[in-house]
């Protein structure tokens, strides 16, 4: 008889705290980030394909769905690294060979455009402006150096070149001081 | 408990966390007069020599400048102008090495001054006139930007203190070497109180606190003096620490309050000025004098005459060391700034610019290069000096790994690069080099950031409006195909009801409803049905009548005359043009040519050929389509029972040009009748072939007729033979002008038309001469 009555008591006390936890789960849950989102926020939102997939949004739907992490060129090892943290899985070298160790930028050399608007039509970012038979031109500022630009081009006008330093971008390590360079010619000439 | 206020009053002094005592070697330079020197060859002033953006130029390259002419003019509210800190002429506007540890180069006005100092026109401000707005704006117009070293533009930081409680002046200048401020407040003591008379105004802080060490006893006893009449103005000594003229650090000394991390000294009701800018604010405001010079301390083992020179802005930093006789050691360096937070030139062609305080040209034993950088030892003597309270050896351990987010987790932002930790660092690491690396590395990270979050926008954006696009093109060509459909709904049902129409007008011989083309071909059907009903007539009753055939007006309107009574059905289609009378004598005529089929030897084959050539244009009407082969049925039917057939052609040829007002869709109804007839050369070919059929036949009928009637009236035959040759003859002549109007036209069908024309022509003859024959014979 003790017995039933003990299992009663829980039996009852597990259906209360099972009310409880339900109610509370439904009454202050939270709204998660979605893991597509997290990812899409780490990848560098440069639209550039190289992944395969047509865009960063796509390549985190696709990590999310289980691809690898590390077809990201323009993202490099920094956006590798966070992926593998995110997703919970080992950091992977880069898969394509190069690594664009450099931000490059398009440029149109602007005496061979000959306003076909096929590049326009390739940025993904709308960082090219100009108009049929007008020569067009590139806005630094906005190019992400995707390099989409530069396959349809009919003349082969565009470079990618690197984005000129300055002193605003300048990096201490990268760029040493040329120290003792108090010129020779200078000096002597006194 | 005394208030804050009460306690600064007493005089009571504060203390930061760690700093440094080291050598101060100022000695050299701050007991001496500054130095004024000789204009340089060349100035390079830099378009961009604070934080922010560079103004806009206003320059030419050849222009000659004035001193204190602006070079350009702030476009921006983050932009200062730069002026020209001489006379002179502008020789270049052109990349030149930027004062900046990257040596990379910025954009230079390269000015060669004449020498002659002379002076744009100035407009000091009364200050008693002035309101808030225009001191601001002199100030910014004047150029100043902070010239403690960071280079804020002033007239901001003006702008946003207004009510603080305390504006600090700080001359401090803790840095080893560095006299700068204090000669200028040893000389310069009355307008620096004028300058913070002037910032009193923008600000209204309750207290002025100036802070100067206690080191420079000359600079705190002049300005002690100039300070005498303000009893608000507390000159307030501070002991000699590196780094307590930090912004922070000197807050903390002279008030005791710290400055949130992130967070700025106005945030907590302060503001502070260097000295050096409230000198600059003076002479801008009561003399007109924007910022073209600045005091600069030039000193180092390496020179002999060390001292404190008034330099121009944009002198090469060449020039003012040979000023001070600079004898350089092998591997001379060269740092613009003090020993702790300079960095080494790249080059002695360096202009100086508004934040240059000091320019050290120190020898190797004064100042060995650090080299031998050794592994930490974790000692904690850095995080003991450090003045921000910060763990100087794990922001190392981070910034070697490259952790930004550790780093950030340690407020490595709040690290004001004073070197105090690499000065006391026993492994002599350049913590601050590692720092600065990182924080570069942050700030680049950030713009990444920021960078990747605009483009995703602009991916996204483009992305819509590509989607916008694509609908709208849908809906369009959704639109487009709707009224498409519409319309070819309409047409359908037009269509329907044409054939509708045109199967009741077939079928039930009611022309009531008739478009007008048919109706027109119709009245020609029934005015070919006539005539050759009448040319049958005449031929069969020609021993009767004698027909007057001379003319061709009357072969064509075949004696409508002389006919009138027994002609009826001919006279109808002439007389009128109204649609429904037509109708009817087409309706007549086509019970006429019903009746003449059922008849075979009265049958006209000529009904059926005009109501072929009538028809053809209108072959798109399928009524028309089966009245031509019905046509077609009847004239073979009637070629094959040969019966009297006396005049085809004249029937064809005035048809030719009314069929083709019937195929108006095709053929402009107002062009000629020669281009009517170019066109219609098929017809045409077709009327030929008709005729010579038609003539053939007539030729047999008329031999016969000629056997049996001759002998009554001989000139019947006469009169039909002259009728076809007649009718022949304008025959002939379209055709010949066809061929001759339509030069172009392919060859073979007015050949056809020619040789068909040919052998008419000779069938006449034949004919003609035939019938003559018989006349002789009577």
């Amino acid at each position: 008889m003790s017995m039933l009555v003990a299992l009663i008591a829980i039996g009852c006390l597990a259906l209360i705290f099972g009310a409880v936890l339900g109610y509370a789960a439904l009454r202050f849950k939270v709204e998660a980030d979605p893991l597509v989102d997290q990812i899409d926020d780490i990848l560098p939102q440069t639209q550039c394909g190289q992944c395969g997939y047509p865009g960063c949004r796509p390549y985190a739907e696709a990590i999310a769905n289980g691809d690898a992490i590390n077809k990201c060129p323009p993202g490099g090892e920094a956006a590798i690294k966070k992926l593998a943290d995110l997703m919970g899985v080992a950091a992977t070298p880069l898969d394509s060979a190069q690594t664009p160790a450099i931000k490059r930028v398009a440029y149109i050399r602007e005496d061979e455009c000959i306003g076909c608007t096929k590049c326009i039509q390739a940025c993904p970012v709308d960082a090219i402006v100009g108009a049929s038979k007008l020569m067009h031109t590139v806005l630094i500022d906005e190019c992400t150096g995707c390099d989409l630009c530069v396959e349809p081009c009919p003349v082969n006008c565009i470079d990618m070149v690197p984005l000129p330093g300055t002193v605003e971008r300048w990096k201490w390590n990268l760029e040493a001081i040329p120290v003792h360079v108090v010129e020779s010619n200078v000096l002597e000439s006194r | 408990m005394q208030s804050l206020f009460q306690q600064i009053k007493a005089g009571q002094l504060w203390d930061f966390h760690g700093g440094i005592h080291p050598p101060a070697r100022k000695q050299h330079t701050s007991q001496k007069p500054i130095g004024r020197l000789a204009l340089p060859d060349r100035l390079y002033v830099p378009l961009r020599q604070h934080i922010g953006v560079p103004g806009a130029l206003l320059v030419a390259v050849g222009q000659h400048v004035l001193k204190g002419q602006p070079l350009t003019f702030a476009n921006n509210a983050m932009a200062v102008p730069v002026h020209a800190p001489t006379s002179g002429t502008v020789l270049a506007i052109e990349p030149h090495i930027a004062p900046h540890p990257s040596a990379l180069p910025e954009l230079c006005v390269v000015i060669a001054p004449d020498g002659l100092e002379q002076w744009r026109e100035r407009h000091p401000l009364h200050l008693p006139e002035c309101d808030r707005l225009s001191l601001l704006q002199r100030i910014q117009d004047a150029g100043i930007a902070g010239m403690g070293g960071a280079g804020f533009p002033t007239h901001l930081k003006t702008g946003a203190a207004s009510g603080v409680d305390y504006l600090i002046i700080n001359a401090v200048e803790c840095e080893p070497y560095i006299s700068a401020d204090d000669v200028l407040m040893q000389e310069f003591a009355t307008t620096i109180v004028k300058g913070i008379d002037i910032l009193c105004e923008l600000s209204g802080p309750k207290a002025v606190l100036i802070g100067i060490e206690d080191d420079k006893p000359l600079a705190i006893a002049a300005m002690q003096a100039a300070c005498s009449q303000r009893e608000q103005y507390l000159v307030k000594t501070v002991p000699a620490k590196y780094p307590s003229g930090g912004e922070k650090q000197l807050i903390q000394l002279l008030t005791s309050k710290e400055v949130p991390a992130g967070r700025r000294p106005l945030d907590i009701g302060i503001v502070m000025q260097n000295v050096g800018t409230v000198f600059a604010i003076a002479q801008a405001v009561l003399e007109d004098m924007p910022l073209i010079s600045r005091i600069v301390t030039v000193v180092g083992d390496s020179l002999t005459q060390p001292q404190n020179v008034l330099a121009l802005i944009g002198t090469p930093v060449g020039y003012l060391l040979d000023a001070c006789g600079f004898s350089p050691e092998p591997a001379q360096r060269i740092i613009m700034g003090g020993p702790m937070m300079g960095f080494t030139l790249p080059s002695v062609s360096v202009p100086v610019v508004k934040t240059s305080n000091c320019i050290l040209a120190p020898s190797q034993a004064e100042l060995p290069s650090a080299s031998n950088e050794m592994d930490c030892i974790r000692c904690g003597a850095c995080a003991e000096v450090c003045p921000a309270v910060l763990l100087p050896q794990q922001l190392l351990w981070y910034s070697k790994a490259k952790d930004l987010d550790k780093l950030k987790e340690y407020n490595l932002a709040d690290c004001i690069e004073c070197g105090a930790c690499a000065y006391v660092c026993p492994s002599e690491i350049p913590l601050v080099h590692y720092y600065r690396v990182a924080k570069a590395e942050i700030r680049e990270q950030s713009r990444d950031e920021l960078k990747a979050e605009q483009a995703k926008a602009r991916f996204e954006a483009r992305n819509e409006r590509l989607e916008q696009e694509k609908q709208q093109r849908a809906t369009r060509n959704q639109a487009l195909a709707l009224q498409r459909q519409q319309l070819m709904a309409e047409q359908q049902k037009n269509r329907e009801i044409e054939q509708a129409q045109q199967r009741v007008a077939a079928t039930s011989d009611t022309a009531t409803e008739l478009s007008k083309e048919q109706i027109i071909a119709l009245r020609e059907q029934k005015k070919a049905a006539a005539r050759a009903y009448q040319a049958e007539k005449a031929t069969q009753q020609s021993m009767q009548h004698s027909a007057d055939t001379a003319d061709a007006a009357a072969a064509n309107e075949p004696a409508a005359a002389s006919l009138p009574a027994t002609q009826p059905a001919q006279s109808q289609p002439e007389i009128t043009s109204d649609p429904r009378a037509a109708a009817v004598a087409a309706a007549i005529a086509r019970a006429k040519a019903k009746k003449a089929q059922t008849e075979p030897g009265e049958t006209s084959v000529v009904v059926p050929a005009a109501t072929a050539v009538a028809a053809e244009p209108i072959l798109d009407t399928r009524a028309a389509a089966v009245a031509a082969a019905i046509a077609r049925a009847k004239a073979k039917k009637a070629q094959a029972e040969p019966t009297p057939q006396p005049l085809p052609a004249p029937t064809a040829a005035p048809v030719k040009p009314q069929s083709d007002d019937s195929g108006a869709s095709s053929h402009d109804a107002a062009a000629s009748s020669d281009t009517d007839r170019d066109a219609n050369r098929e017809t045409a070919k077709r009327q030929a072939l008709a005729a010579a059929i038609a003539r053939a036949q007539a030729k047999r009928q008329q031999t016969d007729a000629g056997s049996v009637a001759m002998s009554h009236v001989p000139q019947s035959a006469h009169s039909t033979a002259t009728t076809t040759k007649i009718t022949d003859t304008p025959d002939t002549s379209a055709l010949a002008k066809s061929t001759a109007a339509t030069p172009d036209t392919p060859a073979d069908d007015p050949r056809k038309a020619a040789i068909a024309a040919a052998i008419a022509r000779a069938k006449a003859k034949q004919q003609q001469l035939s019938a003559t024959d018989p006349k002789d014979q009577a």
